[in-house]
């Protein structure tokens, strides 16, 4: 007992848990520091065309995104459209993918015969629909929407039906148990035990979809982020075309930061019963 | 009914599904409730798979494709999984790395295309630095994390064997991070293939799928459009399989944590 | 004076009766149960308790014999029931907190919120969970998930009580605790309980009368009264003769059904 005692004491005067976690933070903070530091003096010293320094690159976005004299319209007319195909499509995705989940995760025999059509078109690498949509639907915004919703659809679906079909006997026991009705299971059984895994689904869809929205931007060419950073490739202004990838990279980060807090928000028993468990 | 039980009965109903829905599609697309130019009907959109799968000039392009995957693959692995086991063997490394790849990673691979255009050109050199760029990070984080898990007590039932530095590493790291470097390769295959033909659609870049595709759709040969569809998906699920199979056999003792996909 | 609440007759249960491997779990199974009785169900490993557990649940419709509560053959789950598990951990489910998971059952009964709510509070205090309602399953130790089951079960207020092998996976000291709430609670509630375990000292502890079952194909070789007088006690009753005298014939019995099975040639032990 005392051995235990000595080892699991902490050294005095370390701060305890609020300076482990500061010491995380600043760990991992300086390592992104370091990476800013060594881009700017990196792109300062060898002076490419193509690689600006972080300076030059932050103030490009500045102009263009946040304060400059064209910022209000670079956001309604490249940075709105952009977001709104991402959102559009993937909450068809979203609906579609777990609506169906659920119908066809209810019986195993069903999945049986829908399996291998729904693993085939999952294996459609997402850029090759390209092609194949702009053939349907021409360049315009229902092409991208419904684009990004059928390359986006498969893991939702595919997660959904396994956290419908992997729900534990004994919850469904203790539903049958107590005389649940079906649209209780369904409601108040499955739909939360299967959430996990349907999550998951969502999150890996969200990358996906970014990288159609950007695709397809460049290749239909209308409007949007991928549009803007494609033509200020084609037009040699690199400057534009960084800021360009930047504010995509902020799409992303805030889009997933969210989509983790509801996750975060909605599972936390998940998290803390797994953990233990 | 005892028929239908068990591995023939998933084959055979997965099959009367597939048919089912090609019916249905038959039907539909015959009714020519669209202008057939742009949805031909199934079964000749099969027939022309069926053709371009024999066609020379498509495999070519195909083959395009396959070479930069490979190319992109082979150095990924080389370079990412030594240069992963070196970074994962310390925690503070670790830990570190873990924010760079976190603040890099919201920038998708593909938005990198019109750079890559810019330094490299339109050939097969952008699209197979792009691929590395892209496959580069699910390996080496995989690799890392698997480095970083590896149980402490097996490290130290060895060390208590008397066992080296190097052959610790070789006969317990290795074998205990090796099923997460594998899935770490295996998610890298599909992000190397689908920043191959992104490239190929935006780009060019020489051979490949996406450009014979393009060139389809702009030439109005809508067919041949979803015949390349039905190949680059049948390209996907080939390498899928193998790299599942491949991890079936080499890692059947490994208790898997299935989480999502 | 007596009141037959339970009526089992000739049950009989074969899993994969076509198949390969046909495996009669439980066979001829017969025995009654009187309202307000507390009876024990004892066996060795195998002894089809699970298959006898979810044939009386109506988890599961037997392939032969009968089960009646109040006169009533149960075809489908019967309402009057109320089943803990021993798998605490999963039988609770880990989205709701203690009270939601005590109101789940409650919800389609058709009482109004008032009442579902006086009913859980109740509950809730007959386990001694009073201050823990707004708590997540993941927060309590495995003996309060456990009580938190039973609160659920008590909250339905069944005419019978099955359990089986509830207290199997908790520690000896928390076991011996549940064992007298349970007794508490079942004294005050005047329910029917049907407690299945493999624990001899348990079974004697907590019950009117114990059924001994067989070795599979499960049958019931033995109905013994428990002649010790109530309230029960952890230390002082163990020390009584009857219970020693009691608890070595159960264990005897057991011993002489699993001895039979490995001489049965038709079933392998399990």
């Amino acid at each position: 007992m005392a051995a235990t005692a000595a080892t699991t004491a902490r050294a005095p005067g370390t701060g305890g848990r609020a300076g482990t976690l500061a010491r995380a933070v600043a760990l991992r903070l300086s390592m992104i520091v370091a990476f800013i530091v060594v881009w700017q003096l990196v792109t300062s010293v060898i002076d490419s065309f193509f690689f600006p320094t972080v300076t030059e690159i932050a103030g490009s976005f500045w102009d263009i995104w946040v304060a400059g004299p064209e910022a209000g319209q670079n956001l309604s007319g490249q940075f709105v459209p952009s977001l709104l195909r991402l959102l559009g499509g993937l909450g068809l995705a979203a609906v579609a993918g777990i609506a169906g989940g659920v119908a066809i995760g209810r019986s195993r025999t069903v999945r049986e015969y829908v399996e291998p059509l729904t693993e085939f078109l999952r294996a459609i690498p997402p850029p090759a629909l390209i092609p194949l949509f702009l053939v349907l639907l021409g360049i315009g915004d229902s092409m991208k929407v419904l684009m990004i919703a059928f390359g986006v659809v498969w893991p939702i679906l595919l997660n959904t039906i396994d956290g419908v079909q992997s729900v534990e006997q004994l919850y469904l026991d203790t539903g049958r148990v107590y005389g649940v009705t079906r649209s209780e299971r369904l409601m108040r059984i499955v739909l939360p035990a299967a959430a996990p895994k349907i999550f998951a689904g969502l999150r890996v869809s969200l990358s996906i979809a970014v990288i159609l929205m950007v695709i397809s931007e460049m290749v239909a060419t209308t409007n949007g982020l991928g549009f803007q950073i494609i033509q200020a490739q084609r037009s040699f202004k690199v400057l534009d075309m960084w800021a360009g990838i930047v504010l995509l990279g902020v799409l992303g980060y805030l889009l997933n930061t969210a989509l983790l807090a509801v996750e975060g928000r909605v599972l936390h028993w998940h998290h803390r019963t797994s953990r233990r468990a | 009914m005892s028929l239908l039980r068990g591995r023939t009965g998933r084959v055979a109903r997965g099959t009367i599904g597939a048919l089912a829905l090609f019916a249905v599609l038959e039907l539909l697309t015959r009714a020519e409730l669209v202008n057939p130019d742009y949805l031909p009907p199934a079964s000749t959109i099969v027939a022309r798979t069926v053709e371009i799968l024999g066609d020379p000039a498509f495999l070519g392009n195909v083959l395009g494709t396959l070479r930069a995957w490979a190319a992109g693959m082979l150095v990924v692995v080389v370079v990412g999984v030594p240069l992963g086991v070196l970074l994962g063997s310390s925690t503070r490394v670790y830990t570190a790395t873990r924010a760079l790849i976190e603040f890099l990673r919201p920038i998708p691979s593909v938005a990198l295309i019109p750079l890559a255009i810019l330094v490299f050109g339109r050939g097969p050199a952008m699209k197979t630095s792009l691929i590395i760029y892209a496959s580069l990070w699910p390996v080496l984080f995989n690799t890392i994390y698997g480095m970083h898990g590896v149980e402490p007590v097996a490290i130290e039932t060895a060390r208590s064997f008397g066992l080296g530095r190097l052959q610790i590493l070789r006969r317990v790291s290795l074998p205990s991070a090796a099923p997460f470097i594998y899935t770490g390769i295996r998610v890298a295959t599909a992000i190397a293939l689908i920043l191959a033909i992104s490239t190929e659609l935006i780009a060019g870049g020489g051979q490949g799928i996406g450009t014979w595709m393009l060139a389809r759709q702009v030439a109005n040969q809508q067919q041949y459009v979803y015949a390349g569809t039905i190949v680059a998906g049948l390209l996907g699920l080939v390498i899928n399989a193998v790299f599942v199979a491949g991890e079936k056999r080499l890692f059947s003792w490994h208790p898997r944590q299935r989480e999502g996909l | 004076m007596t009141d037959t609440l339970l009526q089992v007759d000739q049950l009989t249960h074969t899993y994969d009766p076509d198949g390969a491997n046909p495996y009669t779990a439980i066979a001829d199974l017969g025995f009654t149960v009187d309202r307000g009785q507390f009876v024990a169900l004892v066996g060795p490993s195998g002894c089809g308790k699970s298959t006898l557990l979810r044939c009386l649940a109506g988890l599961q419709r037997p392939s032969g014999g009968s089960v009646s509560i109040d006169g009533a053959v149960v075809d489908d789950v019967p309402k009057q029931l109320a089943l803990v598990f021993q798998d605490y951990n999963r039988s609770l489910f880990p989205w709701l907190t203690v009270h939601d998971n005590v109101d789940f059952p409650l919800r389609h009964l058709g009482l109004d919120a008032g009442e579902r709510d006086q009913r859980i509070t109740r509950s809730l205090e007959q386990v001694g969970l009073t201050a823990h309602g707004t708590k997540f399953p993941w927060q309590l130790s495995g003996g309060m998930q456990q009580r938190v089951a039973i609160a659920r079960a008590l909250a339905y207020e069944p005419a019978i009580l099955l359990m089986d092998e509830p207290f199997a996976s908790v520690d000896a000291q928390t076991r011996a605790e549940l064992e007298d709430l349970l007794l508490d609670v079942w004294r005050q509630s005047r329910s029917t309980v049907l407690f299945v375990t493999h624990d001899i000292d348990e079974s004697v502890y907590l019950a009117d009368r114990i059924l001994v079952l067989s070795g599979s194909p499960g049958t019931v070789i033995a109905d013994l009264d428990v002649p010790l007088g109530r309230p029960r006690d952890q230390i002082e009753t163990k020390q009584q003769e009857a219970f020693v005298h009691l608890r070595a014939e159960v264990a005897r019995l057991i011993q002489h059904a699993k001895t039979g099975e490995r001489d049965r040639t038709n079933q392998p032990a399990r």
